[in-house]
């Protein structure tokens, strides 16, 4: 690393300074955000009572961790995302397996699928309400509902792409189509299921909070609309924060994860 | 000499809704035991098609193919395939790469691995076998692949324009490197290719094809005049420009 030339130096500085620059920027504009928020609550420009403000959004974070009901919700939630979008990517992989291998199959599913992609899943969230009742299963389903789809669909389609001469190749070698499924068509197609499931996550965790919605009994999406039943906005406005605060860890998790995988490969 | 390969009358038909592509005619050829036979046609005459009838992964609509004097039915071991790309996994490690048709055939013993190491060593890949395709070179690529081909021991080798991914530098070089190792290794090859120059300095025999519905036009067995014995060094023989020409002739490309 000796031979790195002035210029080649400076160039890095400049690029890790317009980095810190974007960094600093996106942190003073969520400050800002909350700031000006505080600012007029408290001036009254805003009613606290309908638009919450920091303070107390801070309050009822404190509040709640004292008796450890946040842990409890946030955790449900997260369970049930997890498991949601895991068995939607698992159960999707392995319905576009079946796809792939029968040709007849996709074609007569072909405009089933077609059709259940356009509906709007959360429609059938009372169906399965009242099929399975009002627990956590029901809410995993409807999870899974929504994101195994779209899986389905994008995961036949890599399948179906995948190199007809890497296919051929190894048809050279006089292999069977499950050797051919194990050894090109899954490997090759590593990176489409695993970006399937960083969809999954976003799908899974409408499906989740739809699901408490419904079923009203633990998860942030019960918090939130509880709170909105007895006007308790400063819940509704904390509960938000903290699910789009888990929403962000789990993307950046599940890109990791992709990221190590990719490289494992 | 022992035939090794025999084409009895094969013809070939392809069917889709937009209709139906005669794409070859009663074609019969033998090749025999040790020979570099080139094949070379218009495109799109059904080249890749023969090839792949050979070697198994096609039925012909009509007519024969006898392997070492067995009907053809499937894919069989004495034959390898090697195809217009490299193909390498990119998910695999050179080595992975070479055993994956010993893999498929089941056959991926310790000494099998050990045998294909070995040619990794011989052909200069040794140093490499741990790494991905990516940070090869294509010359490189092209030489894993013929060992991938090789490593399942055929004593024939259907080339499919093997080096047309590659350019002409590295072209001349490795089709001259195969070449060498497919006589030292007393390999039987039919080469397809659009290259007259590379199918003259290389082959024993060349078939030349019409168009569509492709029938042989005329086989030349090319006598070529050179001290060593080597497609580039064959390129000087005074006879080169000859063969050159007439086939450049037969194959009457317009433009
Ligand atoms: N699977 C297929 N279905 C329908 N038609 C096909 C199929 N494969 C090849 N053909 C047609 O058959 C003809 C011969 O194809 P082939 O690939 O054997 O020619 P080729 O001589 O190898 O061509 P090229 O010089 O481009 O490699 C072409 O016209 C092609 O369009
Ligand atoms: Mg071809």
């Amino acid at each position: 690393m000796s031979n790195i030339s002035r210029e080649h130096l400076e160039f890095l500085r400049g690029q890790r300074i317009k980095k810190l620059a974007v960094f600093l920027t996106q942190t003073l504009l969520l400050l800002l955000f909350f700031g000006i928020w505080e600012i007029a609550a408290r001036l009254r420009w805003i009613d606290p009572f309908i638009m919450s403000q920091p303070t107390r959004v801070f309050r009822t974070i404190v509040s709640l961790s004292k008796d450890g009901s946040l842990f409890l919700h946030t955790g449900v939630t997260v369970y049930e995302t997890i498991i949601g979008f895991v068995s939607g990517t698992l159960l999707g992989t392995v319905i576009a397996i079946v796809l792939w291998w029968s040709e007849f199959v996709a074609k007569v599913l072909d405009p089933y699928l077609v059709v259940l992609n356009a509906l709007p899943k959360t429609a059938l969230g009372p169906i399965i309400l009242v099929w399975i009742g009002g627990t956590s299963a029901s809410i995993i389903v409807m999870a899974l509902l929504i994101s195994i789809v779209v899986t389905i669909l994008n995961v036949y389609i890599a399948f179906k792409t995948c190199d007809e001469d890497k296919i051929k190749l190894l048809k050279t070698f006089g292999a069977t189509k499950l050797q051919i499924l194990r050894k090109v068509v899954l490997p090759a197609n590593v990176p489409a299921i695993v970006s399937s499931l960083k969809i999954n996550v976003g799908l899974s965790l409408v499906g989740v909070i739809v699901g408490e919605f419904l079923v009203s009994k633990a998860g942030l999406g019960y918090l939130i609309i509880y709170g909105g039943q007895v006007f308790k906005m400063d819940l509704v406005m904390t509960s938000v924060l903290i699910l789009a605060a888990t929403a962000a860890v789990m993307y950046i998790s599940v890109a990791w994860i992709e990221k190590k995988l990719t490289k494992l490969r | 000499m022992e035939k090794v390969v025999e084409l009895k009358d094969i013809s070939m038909t392809y069917h889709t809704l937009d209709g139906e592509t005669h794409a070859v005619k009663d074609i019969s050829f033998d090749i025999y035991n040790g020979e570099f036979v080139s094949i070379v046609g218009p495109s799109g005459c059904g080249k890749s098609t023969i090839l792949s009838i050979i070697a198994g992964i096609m039925k012909p609509t009509s007519g024969s193919v006898l392997i070492n004097g067995k009907q053809v039915d499937g894919t069989s071991d004495n034959v390898g395939y090697m195809l217009q790309k490299d193909h390498l996994f990119e998910w695999r490690t050179i080595i992975k790469n070479a055993v994956i048709g010993l893999e498929v055939k089941n056959k991926l013993s310790k000494s099998a691995l050990k045998d294909t190491e070995e040619l990794m060593e011989e052909y200069g890949l040794g140093e490499f076998k741990n790494h991905y395709p990516s940070q090869l070179s294509g010359g490189m690529r092209q030489r894993a692949a013929l060992i991938r081909t090789l490593a399942t021991s055929p004593d024939i080798l259907l080339l499919d324009e093997p080096y047309s991914a590659l350019d002409y530098q590295t072209r001349l070089a490795i089709s001259e490197e195969i070449w060498l190792i497919l006589k030292k290794e007393k390999k039987t090859a039919i080469l397809v290719t659009h290259d007259i120059a590379e199918a003259v300095a290389s082959s024993d025999r060349i078939i030349v094809l019409t168009n569509r519905p492709s029938c042989i036009k005329n086989i030349h067995v090319i006598e070529l005049n050179c001290n060593e014995k080597s497609p580039i060094k064959c390129r000087e023989a005074p006879e080169f420009r000859h063969y050159f020409n007439k086939i450049w002739k037969e194959l009457d490309v317009h433009v």
